[in-house]
């Protein structure tokens, strides 16, 4: 129908060249590249942790890694994943770069902030790697006292302090959303025309501004109890441990949502992109986004049911976590529904929603294990834990992640990867995955505690399942690093809309210029709504 | 102009939202160690003067009054009112710091502040007869029930009393100077806003950042409006 | 915030504000036990309710700005009472006897 589509003479990416107008950038799309690149170095570095953890547990005798460097080895692994790859990765990318197209704005409501942010975040990095580089640290990501408070002679102010820092980014992040989705919208687009990306970003800020700060002053005790002596999570000096824990969850179990949300709203997009249909139960997605948010808060003891606390605030809190399942599964149950009969597809991003589809349902139903009081007590500090929240963040998560980094490279560098590859990529991550952390279920279940790098010998050959499956993993993460490099300078121009889908990121071009659009838009249709003509030339198969 | 007023009001009072729940955890934790450690608390919190909290009280509610004053002067686009409200809030809440500095000296000599130079001396008779909750924190079990009066206090003079009275400075400096420090950062912001106010930069069509500035300054006056009964007043009877 | 409040209600709220600081300040040498917290908190809540609506013109601001605002405090309570929860209901079920 169009001829070969070419690239736009002037866009975001070419709109001023030279190291300053990067790093001083207001451009929410050009911030949100600096996010994509800083987040991946964490995440390789992550994973070099957890390839060190796994080699390791491919025997039974603690023969690669000293107990403390082991220690250290699944601290790191844990902190930079959660705090420096997860918990940034779809909002500061994706959701930087999007949020303001898609509400049909020309950036973010305060665009100077939104670097101020980035640039903290690279603070807090390089407080965890100077944790890193100067000898680690072994208090597991949970920092529990009164080891870390008082005994670990690790460094663990440097990423306790780490933590704190890389905390206010992620607040700074979910402000500037909140305010953008508030004020920022185009004329006509209503709360109920936004995509629900925008809705499962909104619930995610809110997490981010209510949770946040509290680990952010539980890090500063541990900090002025390490640092001056202050016994505040101590029992030696009348502390209680338990205390830490109560407030160091009241943030982690709602960032776990953090992680979660907006892989769930990339869910949305895709499914509904790739089946031409509009998301069954808009309404019913979008509250469920904010239910989810406002559950997430009520939950947190869960991960304490055999730390000491009263049998009858575990009972209470395991009934909550029970009814936090019900909203996700609202999610699940409406994709499914859009799925049947709509003219469904297999590129790339959409084999990542299939993969995504079927192991979050399956990890959230090992949450309910989990939740469940009396089997919490035999599964509590063992793998099968380990395996559940795998699940959901690798399996659910990541995958939610690089499957919107498929879906949106055309948009944000102008070119189409090698779909081959990234079909191949896709496939070994998710066989990798299951491979990796299927095993561990069985392992927790027989009660391998987890933290531990040496394990009875009976279990050897899960375990090197698991280490084998690491590898696949391992190299469906690395391919596409490389083809998506590769296709920068190399791939097929992509056009405005390569996909076909709805949406107001889709209407301008790829990549698009500085200030997104042209014209302010005008919003006159309601959220997914196809044009059935564009669909069958677009196809990329 | 109006959109962006918008958008920052909105964007402040997320971020003073942020900010409750960061004071919200030191509040959790003397919450709890209040109850668990009533008589030490309460000793403790007796050595502090209430002569001294009790004008900081006053003189940071009245720094909120003349910063709400120069909100409304910039309302009313009368730069030097403005100038002034700003100056006297400027002023006032250095006279809080101040005070703080005399207040922290003075528990630096009587070796409050908690670490390896912390020492409790009570000049008072240990409180005989009176039962705290529990019998005190996780040593003994707090899961004894609250009914079982303790009939023995620890006297005061008594190691793991120390260790309570301890725990209590540690949450006292913490808390007021976690306070102090978000004081600093408002006097800052407030010389800044009022180096702006004298540029001319307002009027009034544009006065929003002097009213962001007095939403933040007004939040660090409620958490302070919290700390004093809180830390100063625990029982004076 | 287009409302401009007069002096004189500033000026209220600042007396008045002065007044309850007395009040709590004389209440804590009385002894009413528990009661003295309960006087204490409430009477702060009582002065940061009138410096959020009057001093930060909280009564005059949009719909939204008040969601933030009982939001903030709303989630505040839910981190002090659940934990509190823990905490008060130990002594309910006391823990078992060790099987020495």
């Amino acid at each position: 129908m169009e001829a070969t589509p070419t690239l736009p003479a002037l866009h975001y990416l070419n709109n001023g060249y030279g190291l300053k107008s990067w790093l001083l950038t207001k451009d929410h799309k050009r911030i949100a590249i600096l996010y994509l690149i800083s987040i991946s170095v964490f995440f390789f570095l992550g994973g070099l942790m957890a390839l060190l953890i796994r080699l390791e547990l491919a025997t039974p005798e603690a023969d690669l890694l000293s107990s403390d460097t082991y220690n250290k080895a699944f601290t790191l692994h844990g902190v930079i994943m959660v705090f420096f790859f997860l918990i940034p990765s779809i909002p500061a990318t994706l959701g930087n770069f999007f949020i303001p197209m898609m509400v049909g704005a020309k950036d973010l409501a305060f665009p100077r902030i939104n670097l101020l942010s980035w640039y903290i975040y690279l603070v807090g990095g390089i407080f965890t790697f100077y944790a890193l580089a100067a000898g680690g640290v072994d208090t597991g990501w949970t920092f529990y006292t009164p080891y870390s408070a008082a005994v670990s002679n690790t460094h663990v102010i440097a990423t306790a302090l780490g933590v704190f820092i890389a905390g206010f980014s992620s607040i700074l992040t979910g402000l500037n959303f909140v305010v953008t989705i508030h004020r920022m919208r185009a004329p006509g687009m209503t709360w109920f025309r936004l995509p629900l990306f925008v809705w499962a970003h909104y619930a995610t800020s809110l997490i981010q501004i209510l949770g946040t700060p509290v680990i952010a002053i539980t890090m500063l005790m541990v900090f002025v109890e390490r640092a001056f002596g202050f016994g505040i999570f101590d029992p030696a000096r009348g502390g209680d441990p338990v205390l830490f824990q109560h407030l160091f969850w009241f943030y982690s179990h709602p960032a776990v949502y953090i992680m979660i949300l907006p892989a769930l709203g990339v869910m949305s997009e895709l499914i509904a992109a790739f089946s031409r249909k509009k998301v069954f139960g808009y309404s019913f997605v979008a509250f469920s986004s904010l239910a989810i948010a406002v559950f997430s808060f009520i939950v947190w003891a869960h991960h304490m049911f055999v730390a000491g606390i009263s049998v009858y605030s575990a009972m209470v809190f395991s009934f909550l976590s029970f009814s936090v399942a019900i909203p996700s599964a609202v999610k699940v149950f409406n994709w499914t529904a859009t799925l049947y009969k709509a003219s469904i597809s297999f590129e790339t991003p959409m084999l990542y929603a299939y993969g995504f589809m079927g192991l979050f349902t399956f990890g959230g139903l090992t949450g309910l294990i989990l939740a469940t009081l009396g089997t919490d007590v035999h599964l509590h500090d063992t793998y099968f834990v380990v395996a559940h929240f795998h699940y959901i963040m690798v399996g659910g998560a990541i995958m939610g992640y690089l499957g919107g980094l498929h879906y949106w490279w055309p948009k944000m560098v102008g070119r189409m990867y090698n779909e081959f590859l990234s079909r191949i990529a896709a496939i070994l991550v998710f066989v990798g995955f299951n491979l990796t952390f299927f095993p561990q279920f069985v392992l927790g279940y027989l009660g391998m505690p987890r933290r531990y790098h040496m394990y009875p010998p009976e279990f050897q050959v899960l375990n090197v399942l698991s280490s084998a499956g690491a590898s696949v993993l391992g190299l469906g993460y690395v391919l596409p690093l490389l083809y998506l490099l590769y296709s920068l300078k190399k791939g097929a121009v992509a056009g405005p809309n390569p996909w076909g889908a709805a949406g107001l990121e889709w209407r301008t071009s790829s990549p698009p210029p500085t200030e997104n659009f042209p014209i302010t838009p005008r919003v006159t249709t309601e959220a997914y709504e196809f044009e059935p003509q564009m669909a069958p030339e677009f196809k990329l198969v | 102009m109006e959109q962006q007023k918008e958008a920052s009001t909105l964007g402040m009072w997320t971020f003073l939202l942020t900010e409750i729940l960061f004071f919200g955890g030191l509040f959790m934790a003397y919450m709890l160690y209040r109850i668990w450690y009533h008589d030490a608390f309460a000793a403790a919190s007796r050595t502090l003067d209430l002569r001294w909290g009790g004008l900081n009280t006053v003189v940071l509610i009245a720094s909120s009054l003349t910063m709400a004053l120069g909100v409304r002067s910039a309302q009313l686009n009368r730069r030097k009112p403005l100038l002034l409200w700003l100056l006297a809030t400027v002023v006032l809440g250095s006279v809080f710091l101040g005070v703080k500095v005399i207040e922290y000296s003075d528990k630096f000599e009587h070796h409050h502040v908690p670490g390896p130079n912390f020492v409790w001396e009570s000049h008072e008779a240990a409180p005989a007869g009176e039962h705290q909750l529990g019998g005190g924190g996780p040593v003994t079990e707090p899961g004894r029930a609250a009914s079982e009066s303790a009939g023995h206090a620890p006297a005061a003079s008594n190691p793991q009393f120390q260790q309570w009275t301890q725990i209590y400075f540690s949450l006292y400096f913490t808390m007021t100077g976690l306070h102090a420090l978000h004081m600093i950062v408002g006097i800052v912001l407030m010389s800044v806003i009022a180096w702006m106010a004298w540029m001319g930069r307002f009027d009034d069509h544009y006065y929003t950042p002097v009213e962001m500035s007095g939403l933040y300054w007004h939040f660090v006056d409620i958490v302070w409006i919290y700390l004093f009964p809180l830390l100063y007043l625990i029982d004076r009877s | 915030m287009s409302h401009i409040a007069s002096v004189k209600s500033y000026v209220t709220i600042f007396l008045i504000l002065m007044v309850m600081t007395t009040i709590t300040v004389a209440v804590a040498f009385v002894h009413l036990g528990f009661f003295n917290k309960v006087v204490a908190v409430g009477i702060a809540t009582f002065k940061a309710t009138l410096v959020i609506l009057y001093f930060m013109h909280v009564k005059y601001s949009s719909r939204l700005t008040k969601l933030v605002v009982v939001s903030g405090f709303f989630f505040l309570l839910i981190l002090l009472g659940l934990t509190m929860a823990d905490y008060g209901s130990r002594a309910w079920i006391p823990v078992p006897p060790t099987l020495e």
